[in-house]
């Protein structure tokens, strides 16, 4: 990466090991004597992230022919083999239709994110990424925050139903600007003052809430979930507001990258979309080190991924339905490549949240990232079996390093497991034979 | 609404330029139209029956002529994203604001309120100066925002309304110290305002249609693609949109401005996809000719064919297909291999004999259905049966299997016929390869960015074709055949009927798009006439069929645990 992109600097402070604009780190002093909680008694937070990845995998060359703790690694999950004991690996989950046809790179995707069969992109329900962040997203100046490795805003699972998506920041720059623009406050800075404008601004919204709900009265059923929508979008702005008021905890972790110059891919070029990837992991990295978002969205590649590798005449979603078996391999050797840069780019991910410093141990300690794809073997669009993994400990409440097989039940159990494991007051979830009352037991410590 | 009641932009002079507000701060004295405004007795307003988000072009123009082309929309929105198969007008019925996207807005909106308030450009939009430019003035704050509120609202704005914002401003002065600053909180929290980010359509008072505000809004953005001027916020103040003279004489003045241009313009936009357009990527080791300036001038030719033929030459738009008429850059030039010696556009006659011609020879329409590395008589052919002929093709199986239209280097599989015959030995694949293949393959001989090839892998390509049972070869021909079927008008104007009303055409008034089929085509397939018969519609400004909902009701999905019941 450093080769293709000499110039670029959003991260050198931080991959140099140098941090660029930062003021006091947090010191052990302001923790407490066992390195997991603030001194004030607030423990360190709790992350939820879901991570994904489109086009799935080669099943026999991914899925651990061993269950439980200590599996065994395939050639496919080769690059997350130095994280094993911190990653999770599920198989064997499902996502039933009731009937419903299977729309290809759709159905899979939405049926995880919803517990809702559906033939179409557009969310029935919302997704349980918004359902945690309702829950933990109160405390951060973000709720969540949605990106997207490729250029691509609608490279998107998560919303909050009502067939709206809630798009993917696909620029490095703009999610910089996002994070740590004029807007961010320094946690380790010693002086806070709150901004009168900022002041301003939140009364100011909070005024024309009221106002507002006025309007509610007058639309009909088909548009009072959108302007509810709206509103809760204006809240959280209101929300963030808020924060920015009030003098952040210091945070031991927490380091203000360099703004550099923006690297949007132009093209659907896959070495593009991996830097651009590993400026994104750096970058939410460090909005969770510093509390900005307890909840984020990382999108790999789509489930119709058109990247390309430079000089061929086909994409990678094109390849998994036109390249022909090897008969020697066994497999399709293009398409197993691209699945290899997806696993590498979900090893680089989790080796980023490995590296951040936390309390006695490491952000990825008080994370849970669940990693998934929209099908298994995308050559016929299957969505029995498709491949998951669940990273990090959640702060000690998840277990961790085991390989886990569903049996052929719903794919819904995960969401479950994810809700509740964040703390959401949930004990079933879904629709038809997607709904559950059974999270996956195994994950829980 | 009544003759005599006080409307704001009635005692408005017109002025030349886009800027409406600069306008009334020009000819006002401080305080007295924001009075006026401010004692206008408000309308019960009626139920809401639709709300559309505005697309960033609408955004951008509304303000450009609210405030002037001097302040500048700086910022990113979100987009409305086009479903599967249709316009992202009739999508923006059912899009909402997102988290993100809402702070995009906001953002937005502070940088506009910023420039319209700074020290350079409060003369131009102030009616008044406050008595001190650190503490409150609340009679200036009025005089300002009601005279801004129906501009950006649509809607007189009664004093209750303005007096929220008045009361933002005041507040915000308490914190800031900055009139001026303060202020600006007041207008940006207006330009956040649902009723600014949608078309918001509300019902009139007898509930037999629109009302007057809505209809004013729907016609403009329809016709000019941007918030409504005061001569016709005018005219609906005095009940002229309510009687057919009335409404007849803001048709005509609207498509006779050549703003009627702008609207065309996104017309088009949303019915080719052309936004998908500008964000092609092509691979750049076998495209070596194309580039972003390609993509981005690709849509400028289209459009500016388009209205060339339908509103200069006012053409039958059939003979859109077999015109031989466009506008080159010089970029476009190398891709179409035609001499190009100005630096600007110019126009540019493709020869008689010429394979290319017309709408499918655009290189918009070519490089889009195409593949980064190759194109697709596939997809070209499905494009036809659906963004041309709104017939729907279904999709393919899920377990399709396509390794045999593999390797484009395949020694024996040189052509893409060759690979699609090879793929359509299955019979489940042949099903839907005809229909959409044989109105593909004679493009052929325009490859994945639409440049002019007579072979394909040293192999000479085949462009024989069938339409509707006759057969034909080449892509000029396909334009005829095109320009001689009845299909291509009448989707066209049912698209133009879903994206005036933003509703598919299951939830228009029954009956209407076949009348303005048969009406577009009685009347010689001109654009102009399309527009009025649509613009002159009751059905145009009828309450929307209920239908279906796009989504079932959000369900309770989740049952929470005992411990937070």
């Amino acid at each position: 990466m450093a080769g293709l992109y000499p110039r670029r600097s959003v991260l050198r402070g931080l991959m140099g090991g140098a941090a660029v604009g930062v003021s006091l780190p947090l010191l052990d002093c302001f923790l407490d004597g066992n390195g997991t909680a603030m001194a004030s008694g607030a423990p360190l937070p709790v992350r939820f992230g879901a991570w994904f990845w489109g086009l799935g995998v080669n099943d026999d060359r991914w899925t651990p022919k061993t269950i439980g703790a200590n599996y065994d690694i395939g050639p496919e999950l080769k690059p997350i083999a130095p994280y094993k004991d911190q990653i999770s690996i599920l198989s064997g989950f499902d996502v039933p239709l009731d009937g419903k046809s299977n729309t290809p790179h759709v159905s899979g995707g939405v049926g995880i994110r919803t517990a809702v069969a559906s033939s179409s992109r557009e969310l029935p329900a919302p997704s349980f990424d918004v359902l945690i962040a309702d829950h933990v997203g109160n405390r951060s100046r973000f709720r969540s925050l949605d990106v997207s490795a490729t250029k691509d805003a609608t490279n998107s699972l998560s919303g909050r139903g009502a067939g709206n998506l809630n798009p993917s920041e696909s620029s490095p720059l703009a999610l910089y600007a996002r994070i740590f623009g004029p807007d961010f406050a320094d946690p380790n800075s010693a002086d806070f003052k709150p901004d009168p404008v900022v002041m301003a601004r939140k009364s100011a919204l909070s005024a024309v809430t009221q106002e507002r709900q006025a309007l509610l009265q007058r639309v009909g059923v088909r548009d009072k979930e959108r302007l509810d929508q709206y509103f809760t979008s204006l809240r959280q702005t209101e929300q963030q507001l808020a924060i920015q008021l009030e003098k952040p905890a210091p945070l031991e972790a927490c380091r203000i990258p360099a703004r550099g110059d923006d690297s949007t891919p132009k093209g659907n070029d896959v070495e593009q979309v991996i830097a651009n990837h590993k400026m994104m992991s750096q970058l939410l990295a460090m909005a969770l080190a510093c509390n900005q978002t307890r909840v984020f969205n990382l999108n790999f590649v789509s489930g119709a991924s058109s990247l390309t590798r430079p000089g061929s005449t086909i994409s990678h979603h094109q390849l998994t339905h036109e390249e022909a078996i090897d008969p020697t391999l066994g497999y399709q050797p293009d398409v197993t490549w691209f699945i290899q840069r997806s696993m590498e780019a979900f090893g680089y991910f989790i080796n980023t949240l490995g590296s951040f410093r936390e309390g006695d141990g490491t952000l990825l300690d008080n994370c849970l990232v669940l990693a998934h794809s929209e099908t298994s073997y995308a050559k016929i669009h299957s969505i029995e079996n498709i491949p998951m993994m669940v990273a990090g400990r959640a702060g000690g409440k998840v277990k961790t390093g085991l390989h886990i097989n569903g049996a052929g039940t719903p794919a819904s159990r995960v969401g479950l497991t994810m809700q509740m494991l964040m703390g959401v007051p949930v004990d079933a979830w879904g629709q038809g034979s997607l709904r559950t009352s059974k999270p996956v037991s195994e994950l829980v410590a | 609404m009544t003759r005599s009641r006080s409307i704001i932009w009635l005692s408005l002079a017109v002025v030349a330029g886009a800027a409406l507000l600069a306008g009334l701060a020009a000819c006002s004295t401080a305080g007295a139209p924001g009075e006026a405004a401010a004692s206008a007795q408000a309308p019960a307003p009626g139920p809401i029956v639709g709300m559309r988000r505005l697309t960033e072009a609408q955004y951008r123009n509304a303000i450009g002529d609210i405030f002037g082309p001097g302040i500048e929309v700086k910022g990113r929105f979100e987009g409305v994203v086009r479903p599967e198969l249709g316009l992202i007008a009739t999508a923006a019925s059912d899009s909402t604001v997102s988290p993100s996207g809402f702070e995009q807005y906001d953002a937005v909106a502070r940088g506009i309120a910023a420039q319209v308030l700074d020290e350079r450009n409060r003369a131009t939009f102030m009616p008044c100066k406050p008595a001190d430019p650190a503490a409150p003035d609340a009679a200036c704050a009025r005089a300002f925002l009601s005279g801004v509120a129906p501009l950006i609202l649509r809607r007189p704005v009664p004093a209750s309304d303005v007096e929220t914002y008045v009361r933002i401003a005041g507040q915000s002065v308490e914190t800031t110290r900055d009139f001026h600053a303060a202020l600006g909180i007041g207008l940006a929290a207006m330009l956040v305002s649902p009723e600014f980010l949608f078309l918001t359509d509300t019902a009139a008072a007898d509930g037999r249609g629109l009302s007057a505000w809505s209809k004013a809004s729907r016609l403009s953005f329809l016709l000019w693609n941007t918030t409504p001027d005061e001569t016709l916020m005018a005219a609906a103040a005095r009940g002229d949109l309510d009687t057919p003279q009335g409404l007849r004489t803001q048709v005509d003045r609207l498509i006779a401005s050549p703003r009627v241009e702008q609207g065309v313009r996104a017309f088009f936009s949303d019915f080719f996809s052309l936004e998908r357009v500008a964000d092609l990527s092509k691979d750049p080791e076998i495209y070596r000719r194309f580039n972003t300036s390609v993509a981005r001038d690709l849509p400028e030719q289209l459009l500016r064919t388009v209205v060339d033929h339908l509103l200069v030459a006012d053409r039958p738009y059939p003979e859109l297909f077999t015109s031989r008429r466009t506008f080159l850059s010089r970029r476009l030039g190398v891709v179409y291999n035609a001499p190009v010696a100005s630096t600007g556009w110019t126009a540019y006659e493709f020869p008689a004999d010429d394979e290319r011609a017309g709408l499918l020879g655009q290189g918009a329409f070519l490089a889009l259905y195409s593949h980064e590395g190759r194109s697709s008589p596939t997809l070209r052919g499905k494009a036809i049966r659906e963004v041309l002929m709104c017939q729907a093709v279904p999709p393919p199986p899920a377990n399709v299997d396509f390794s045999g239209f593999n390797e484009t280097t395949n020694a024996i599989l040189k052509t893409s016929r060759q690979r699609l015959e090879m793929h359509n030995t299955d019979p489940v694949c042949a099903g839907c390869h005809k229909i959409t293949d044989p109105l593909g393959l004679p493009l052929e001989r325009f490859d994945g960015i639409g440049a002019f090839r007579m072979e394909e892998n040293g192999a000479v390509i085949d462009a024989m074709g069938t339409f509707e049972g006759q057969a034909f070869e080449g892509a000029a021909a396909l334009g005829r055949l095109m320009a001689a079927s009845k299909v291509p008008p009448q989707c066209l104007t049912r698209r133009f009927a879903e994206y005036a009303t933003g509703l598919p055409e299951a939830r228009t008034t029954p009956g209407w798009i076949g009348r303005l089929q048969s009406d577009f085509e009685a009347g010689g397939h001109h654009l102009r006439t399309l527009l009025r018969q649509v613009a002159l519609s009751p059905e145009f400004y009828a309450l929307p069929m209920p239908g279906a909902a796009p989504h079932a009701k959000v369900a309770t999905l989740a049952t929470r645990s005992k411990e937070s019941r």
